[in-house]
């Protein structure tokens, strides 16, 4: 009689494991593929990018529809920016040198955070000392305060005892040629990683 | 045999014009040695640029960096740049730079930093900047800043982490 009993036991326990399995796969279908899965990062977080209306380094207004049809890597700074705007522009000249011919399809936009101080002028003089395709955008505040706002990114004037500066975000977007965001990349990022998302814009 | 001595001479001038480690320059006042003092190169209607330091005190008392002056600029003031999420930020230090005895400082990019604000021409890699720096305790020091490119990293130093 023992022995039945324990063929009962192991019978039974078998059917418990595999109840538990098949309800843990079927949880995780609900979860991952089924009506129970979370919404994607793409589908909830709000979207970056979007159509911004500014001013070239040349005094002509452009909006984001002219860009279209090629990837951009954006970017907002100022001229009176010392070390973050210079950095990035030399990185960003440095990337598409090493990527070669197919970098020319890539659109590089420094927006400034400072339309007060950077005007076409500025911006074309400062532009002179690094890639020649880089585009410089200014505009009115309220112009600059709109692209901010689609790019989700930031500025804050900061006085100081002679003037101000300004607080920004320090990341390039790097945009697909349908002008919906792919990836960023962040300031301090090492060459090998940057240029790696730079090439998936340019796929 | 030609072509090898024309690829040694070659390979000479490659490397005689790589922009590697400039000739170290320090200078000393007091207790404090000041190592190799650089600017960045501004790109034309640039109001502002950066200077790079050491600053190492071998003698037993606290010092502090105040300040200065420059030729090439209107003020040259000691500023920290930051970052966190994503945001770059820059503040005056208006306190200066504290160097404790035995302690060595470095003021490179993307730290605290000298910057030469409102700049009266463009700072070309390859010239040099004249200018005085205050300490508390040990007082003015003349040093020439070398300019160097504008991507210019400082060189590693050892026990130094860069970030
Ligand atoms: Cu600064």
């Amino acid at each position: 009689m023992p022995i039945l009993k324990w063929v009962r036991y192991g019978a039974w326990s078998a059917v418990a494991i595999v109840s538990f399995v098949s309800a843990a796969i079927l949880l995780g279908w609900w979860r991952v593929e089924g009506p129970g899965r979370a919404a994607t990062v793409g589908q909830n977080a709000p979207a970056i990018g979007g159509p911004f209306t500014l001013v070239n380094q040349a005094g002509k207004t452009v909006t984001d529809r002219e860009f279209r049809g090629k990837p951009m890597a954006v970017f907002f700074g100022f001229t009176n920016c010392p070390e973050v705007c210079p950095t990035t522009l030399v990185q960003m000249a440095n990337l598409t040198k090493q990527i070669g011919p197919s970098a020319d399809q890539l659109q590089v936009l420094l927006i400034t955070v400072d339309p007060e101080r950077d005007t076409p002028e500025q911006l074309a003089l400062y532009l002179q000392s690094f890639d020649p395709r880089v585009v410089g955008l200014t505009g009115s505040r309220e112009q600059v305060d709109a692209a901010l706002k689609a790019y989700k990114g930031y500025a804050k004037k900061v006085p100081t005892d002679n003037g101000y500066t300004m607080d920004h975000s320090a990341s390039v977007y790097l945009m697909r040629a349908d002008g919906s965001f792919r990836t960023m990349i962040d300031y301090h990022e090492e060459d090998a990683s940057a240029l790696a998302k730079i090439r998936m814009v340019l796929e | 045999m030609n072509r090898l001595v024309m690829g040694a001479v070659a390979a000479a001038l490659s490397f005689a014009q790589f922009p590697t480690v400039a000739s170290a320059h320090d200078y000393a006042v007091g207790s404090l040695k000041i190592g190799h003092p650089w600017a960045r190169a501004t790109p034309p209607a640039a109001k502002v640029g950066g200077g790079y330091l050491k600053i190492e005190n071998s003698g037993t008392a606290p010092d502090r960096l105040l300040g200065g002056t420059t030729e090439a600029a209107a003020r040259l003031e000691i500023h920290e740049s930051t970052f966190t999420d994503g945001i770059a930020r820059m503040r005056e230090k208006t306190e200066g730079v504290a160097v404790g005895p035995g302690e060595t400082v470095e003021l490179r990019p993307n730290a605290i930093h000298l910057m030469l604000v409102d700049l009266k021409g463009q700072l070309k890699q390859g010239d040099t900047v004249k200018a005085s720096l205050r300490f508390e305790r040990a007082g003015p020091v003349e040093v020439e800043f070398q300019v160097q490119g504008i991507g210019a990293q400082p060189q590693a130093t050892p026990g130094h982490a860069t970030h």
